[in-house]
């Protein structure tokens, strides 16, 4: 295997906690091979930086495998970078080329406030959750017999694909509104598909954008961005879905 | 009215409403293009029947001052969603010039409306309430030629019916999407027609006003 190597020209945004201003700022980076992860980038420049006696950069990451939604980064101007269906710890360096300048931002919403350099407070999308992403039956322990209870398929395929969300916040950040729409939607359809979901589904849907709009998200135009932006390719389908499961919530609400 | 998915719902009912009516418009204004006599009788009715005038025209500018103010809401909030802008966004990437701009195609056709009720609206209005001049039921042919002698009034019409276009392309499938309709079958499907009603209805005005232009200078 050849191991090209690049020198790049970082522009990342600094900011030492939530209330400085911030800005960007450029440092040179030399010997990046092709292979490594955006995030292995990030480690060997913080170990430069360390080296050099200044304070490494934070960042968000956990799992390292596209699967816990921590790690972010607006990448030159896209939500975990210019590759599709992948995470800013699954993107490779392959994507850029030598001597290219990487603008590394926080990912920017009112409801997403940055903490430190590139992280953000994204507890906006918990406090949506706890409004209604859940069923309210205790199933651990007391699993029922999963042939008592039919299910289409496609229903399955379905709520299952909503549910691949791992809540990373790249539709925010990729929307020209900051709506959370997305996001919402694929935790409203991922309950609302399947039978155990049905009972408290008219709370939900009106409880979570309740709270999306408390959190100061804005509004859906349908421009489809944070589709195509979405990591796990997570469809607009959900939102037409929420629509739906909100205008008949709406309608029925005693 | 209160939550982001039923002003969402609204802004898209609204929206029906007036390509609905943008429909009808054209139709009407299509029959100038063949008949003097037709095109006559038919704006007549127009403009003396009384469920028209008390009830379907007051029901439309109430439907268009709300998808104004609802447009302009929406936009404000949706600005301060995002306190602090990027340095870098490419949102070319992952989304049209259409959708990411209704605000400017939008604005661009209420100050052509201002124009264009100057032109007809506020005339009609002064011909039958101000001046209160006698009925007469063949004069509206020659008012809409006479409106498109001037080169520049027909330019201004071009210009703004490109952004009514612009406005349609994303406006006619985002209704849809936002009213809860998609399919996988019927949504591509939907798209293609409203490409195709984005095109035809706003080049129909045009050629509207370059025939008259030109059937009437000569
Ligand atoms: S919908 Fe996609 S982009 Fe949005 S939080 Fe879920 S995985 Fe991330
Ligand atoms: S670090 Fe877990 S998804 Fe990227």
């Amino acid at each position: 295997m050849s191991d090209k190597t690049m020198n790049l020209t970082l522009k990342i945004w600094r900011q030492k906690d939530a209330k400085s201003a911030g800005k960007l700022e450029s440092y040179p980076i030399s010997g990046i091979s092709e292979h490594m992860s955006f995030l292995e980038m990030m480690d060997v420049f913080n170990e430069q930086q360390i080296s050099a006696g200044n304070e490494p950069v934070a960042f968000d990451h956990d799992c390292r495998e596209g699967i816990c939604g921590s790690c972010s980064l607006q990448i030159n101007g896209e939500a975990h970078g210019p590759d599709r269906r992948v995470t800013t710890c699954q993107l490779h360096m392959r994507m850029f080329k030598d001597g290219d300048t990487i603008t590394i931002e926080p990912f920017r919403a009112t409801a997403f406030p940055v903490i430190k350099d590139l992280v953000v407070d994204r507890t906006s999308f918990d406090r949506i959750q706890h409004a209604g992403g859940f069923v309210s039956v205790n199933t651990s322990g007391n699993t029922q017999d999963a042939n008592s209870l039919p299910v289409p398929k496609v229903d399955a395929d379905n709520a299952f694909d909503a549910a691949t969300c791992i809540g990373c916040g790249a539709c925010v950040a990729s929307c020209k509104n900051a709506s959370a729409m997305l996001f919402v939607s694929a935790k409203v359809s991922q309950f609302a598909l399947l039978p155990q979901g049905k009972v408290e589904a008219k709370d939900r849907v009106l409880n979570m954008v309740n709270q999306m709009d408390l959190e100061g998200f804005g509004n859906c135009t349908n421009t489809g961005a944070c589709e195509v932006e979405c990591p796990k390719g997570i469809s607009l389908d959900n939102i037409a879905r929420m629509n739906r499961e909100y205008m008949k919530a709406a309608i029925k609400k005693d | 009215m209160k939550t982001s998915i039923a002003r969402k719902i609204l802004m898209a009912l609204s929206g029906f409403f007036l390509m609905f009516f943008l429909l009808q418009h054209v139709t009407i204004n299509s029959l100038s293009l063949c008949s003097e006599d037709t095109f006559n009788s038919v704006s007549h009715f127009f403009g003396y029947n009384p469920i028209i005038q008390y009830i379907l025209q007051p029901v439309l500018i109430f439907g268009f001052l709300f998808h104004l103010i609802m447009g302009m809401y929406l936009e404000y909030q949706n600005n301060k969603a995002r306190n602090k802008k990027y340095a870098k966004h490419n949102s070319a990437a992952s989304s049209n010039w259409m959708s990411r701009n209704m605000i400017i195609t939008g604005i661009m056709i209420l100050l052509f409306l201002g124009l264009h009720f100057y032109d007809f609206w506020v005339q009609e209005m002064n011909y039958k309430y101000v001046e209160a001049l006698p009925e007469n039921p063949t004069r509206y042919y020659h008012e809409l030629q006479l409106k498109f002698v001037d080169v520049w009034r027909v330019a201004i019409y071009v210009v703004s019916f490109i952004f009514l276009s612009l406005h349609l392309m994303h406006g006619f499938q985002s209704a849809f999407q936002s009213v809860g309709f998609r399919h996988n079958k019927y949504t591509p499907l939907l798209k293609k027609l409203g490409t195709a009603y984005a095109i035809l209805v706003p080049l129909m005005f045009i050629i509207i006003a370059v025939y008259h232009h030109i059937s009437v200078s000569h």
